[in-house]
């Protein structure tokens, strides 16, 4: 038991806490919010390519809404589109992209942004990452006061990345949702069915959340509760 | 006849007698002014380059008018001279390549060829007024077997750089220049005390007179240099100013006058050797420390910040390792330059041991003190720029980048990348864009869509076959005719198509469905919504 007191990292009381600004997130969340200087882990539902997008677009949203400063993206391949993004909260005059071809190099490249300080938030894709690494990570996010984003990609369709253990604070699980309705043809605010799987010092939780505005900021649907739940899919989920 | 028509001949044309005159009648008679030939193209053709390309000037304006500054070799066949206006330049020879003087560029150039000069010929050299170079070769010349052979060589390397040039190797800094402009050979060697032998047939112009100068000794008469010598001192003196007879003391060699040589810049660069060989990573690491310290006192007491640094370690087989890491700022924060050598010291390969370590700042740019606020710069934010070093010292300058607007509609194209410490332009966010964007379009099979601009219902993509719930569209990309020919009619119509999973796709289709020119109607995803 010492042990674990002895590896488990102190959560300082003084810690500042970033809100969705959604009351039913918030009042889930320990802290009010997403704890700033810490680390966060994203994954897509399945391995499909747009629930990888999803994830994308939601780790994007708190990103930019962390502080105003720049915000730095480490990408394994560089299929991230910029414009996307900026819709999503993040402006081209913030964003720096990196691309780190090999996650070793992707996950030194991080701890190193985030003990330097000057960013707002630092943005990682992997696909694997071990609890050593998650646990440098979850310390250098805590000096440099820097919100660490640990984006897990999916490398094949068998290998849940959420299923290994990890020492970030939250664990998210982010899935494509049909869209708002529209009274016309077309396609509404994207919906994502977001799942926190694990959060220190609460409990998991799902919700259906309309997709970030150009601010980066979620919302609630107007009225979940007529809709028809989201068909599942996919083989059965394990709990992080 | 024959003397009458040699006699006609004789005479201008225009007073030439008509043919009328003459009585024949039968010639056509042509219009005098057209026979007449121009001064210019009576002018012989000095050289089969100058017929391709024109005589060339370069001007300069002097008190409202322009003058000309330099001439090259045709214009000067032509009578035209530097100092002449380009009036009347251009009355002579129509057709000249008239270009602006860049007196600056020159004197830059100058300062180049003598920071060249002190490396190469000799270590003392100074930039003589607007086209000259002096160079001190006292105790230089036997390195070069000799002064003549010198000379040629020096003329040999301006050749090969495209400069014409003259050397003259006096005594005495005025008899040199006076030697070098106004001399007959392109060499000249002028040997000892006989300065004035040399000098003596020379315009009083060679002595670096000032136009007063010059104008009064023209009105005495005074024309040449042996004119002058051969005056009473002190009169002369008097009429025209003392500095007159300085010069030329200067050139006789009564009154000395030193160089003031160009300095070159000196990398900052500071070394450790060792009594005995090391070769333990943490000792290199101590030795690198060392020397940080010590280069960053040498640019504090310089003022400069390093730029990018070298770090060459000499082995015991005389085999040297060198390790260079680059700064997107002027730094000289021992801390910053230390983590990026010890990120590279595991590409030192030491071998049977490192005799010595030399820290050079290969590249550097002035830094100037920066002023602290009141807390002392405790809460100062953090520089992007050492993050930056840290990240291209690790993966490279092409790893990192900021992504930034350009103008165009075709996707792949409206992202471009800056440096991270540059400002980057910021996109419309009026239309949906994909968060992931596919590297190249990629083809998709069994689409159901309806002709000209409906969104397929349904289609395959990497073997799954996807049922389209709702969409948005077309977006019409017109193909942008001046880049490549065969973009001038092509059109992608984007749409934006959810399926059945709320999974959301942005594909489009090569061509409008109305005209066979802007596409194959072939459909493809390019890239997909969050």
């Amino acid at each position: 038991m010492a042990e674990i007191q002895a590896i488990s990292p102190v959560l300082r009381p003084e810690a500042e806490y970033l809100p969705f600004a959604v009351a039913a997130l918030d009042e889930r969340l320990a802290g009010g919010g997403l704890a700033s200087a810490a680390l966060h882990e994203f994954a897509g539902q399945t391995a499909s390519m747009g629930d990888d997008a999803a994830a994308s677009l939601f780790a994007a949203g708190i990103a930019s809404r962390a502080s105003t400063a720049d915000i730095l993206w480490i990408m394994a391949s560089p299929d991230l589109f910029a414009p996307g993004l900026a819709s999503a909260g993040i402006a081209a005059d913030r964003l720096i992209q990196v691309e780190a071809g090999k996650d070793e190099d992707a996950l030194a490249v991080m701890e190193e942004a985030l003990r330097h300080g000057a960013l707002a938030a630092v943005v990682c894709e992997v696909t694997r990452v071990g609890m050593t690494a998650t646990r440098r990570l979850q310390l250098a996010a805590e000096e440099g006061g820097t919100t660490a984003l640990l984006l897990r990609r999916w490398c094949k369709a068998s290998d849940d990345p959420l299923s290994t253990p990890s020492s970030a604070v939250t664990r998210w699980r982010i899935g494509c949702a049909p869209s708002s309705p529209l009274p016309v043809a077309g396609v509404g605010r994207p919906r994502w069915q977001v799942s926190l799987m694990r959060q220190r010092g609460g409990d998991p939780f799902t919700w259906l959340l309309e997709g970030c505005d150009a601010q980066g900021r979620v919302a609630v649907p107007a009225e979940p509760r007529r809709r028809p739940a989201p068909p599942r899919r996919g083989e059965a989920r394990q709990a992080a | 006849m024959q003397m009458r028509a040699q006699q006609i001949e004789s005479l201008p044309v225009h007073q030439r007698p008509s043919a009328r005159e003459l009585g024949r009648r039968s010639e056509v008679a042509d219009n005098p002014f057209r026979a007449m030939s121009s001064p210019t193209k009576a002018k012989p053709v000095a050289s089969g380059v100058e017929q391709m390309f024109p005589p060339m000037v370069t001007t300069i304006a002097q008190k409202q008018r322009m003058i000309l500054a330099a001439v090259d070799d045709a214009a000067a066949a032509a009578g035209l001279h530097p100092g002449m206006a380009l009036t009347h330049a251009r009355a002579l020879m129509p057709d000249l390549d008239v270009r602006d003087a860049d007196p600056q560029g020159d004197r830059a150039l100058l300062h180049r060829l003598a920071l060249f000069a002190v490396r190469r010929w000799t270590p003392t050299a100074q930039v003589d007024e607007l086209d000259g170079l002096l160079m001190d070769i006292s105790g230089v010349a036997h390195l070069f077997d000799g002064e003549q052979r010198m000379a040629r060589h020096i003329l040999r390397f301006c050749h090969r750089a495209g400069l014409f040039g003259r050397i003259a190797i006096a005594d005495t800094v005025g008899a040199a220049h006076a030697l070098a402009r106004f001399g007959k050979e392109r060499i000249s060697i002028c040997r000892t005390h006989e300065e004035l032998t040399a000098l003596g047939s020379m315009p009083i112009a060679a002595l670096r007179l000032d136009e007063r100068q010059r104008d009064g000794a023209q009105r005495l008469g005074i024309e040449r240099i042996g004119d002058l010598v051969a005056m009473p001192r002190a009169p002369l003196s008097r009429r025209l100013g003392g500095s007159l007879l300085r010069r030329l003391d200067q050139a006789t060699g009564r009154l000395a006058e030193p160089l003031v040589p160009v300095v070159p810049f000196e990398m900052p660069d500071v070394v450790r050797r060792f009594a005995e060989p090391i070769g333990a990573a943490e000792t290199i690491a101590r030795v690198i420390a060392d020397l940080t310290q010590d280069l960053a006192r040498l640019l504090l007491s310089r003022g400069l910040g390093v730029r990018i640094l070298r770090l060459v370690c000499e082995r015991v087989d005389r085999a040297e390792q060198a390790v260079v890491v680059g700064t997107a700022r002027g730094t000289r924060d021992i801390a910053h330059m230390l983590r990026l050598l010890t990120m590279k010291i595991e590409t030192i390969d030491p071998g049977f041991g490192i005799d010595s370590m030399r820290l050079i700042a290969l590249r550097s740019e002035p830094l100037d003190p920066i002023a602290l606020t009141a807390d002392f710069g405790e809460n100062a934010p953090a520089d992007l720029a050492s993050l930056v070093d840290q990240i291209v010292t690790r993966l490279g300058q092409a790893a990192i980048y900021r992504p930034t607007a350009r103008e165009s509609d075709v996707p792949e194209r409206s992202i471009g990348r800056v440096f991270p410490l540059e400002v980057a332009n910021c996109w419309s966010t009026l239309w949906p864009r994909p968060a992931r964007m596919l590297r190249r379009p990629e083809r998709i099979e069994n689409v159901l869509a309806g002709l000209p601009d409906h969104p397929p219902k349904r289609f395959k993509w990497r073997g799954v076959t996807h049922t389209i719930i709702c969409a948005d569209g077309p977006e019409r990309i017109r193909g942008e005719w001046w880049r490549r020919p065969a973009e001038s009619h092509a059109v992608r119509d984007y749409f934006r198509v959810e399926n059945e999973h709320g999974e959301r796709f942005w594909v489009f289709r090569r061509g409008d469905g109305e005209h066979a020119c802007s596409g194959d109607l072939s459909w493809h995803i390019h890239g997909i919504f969050g």
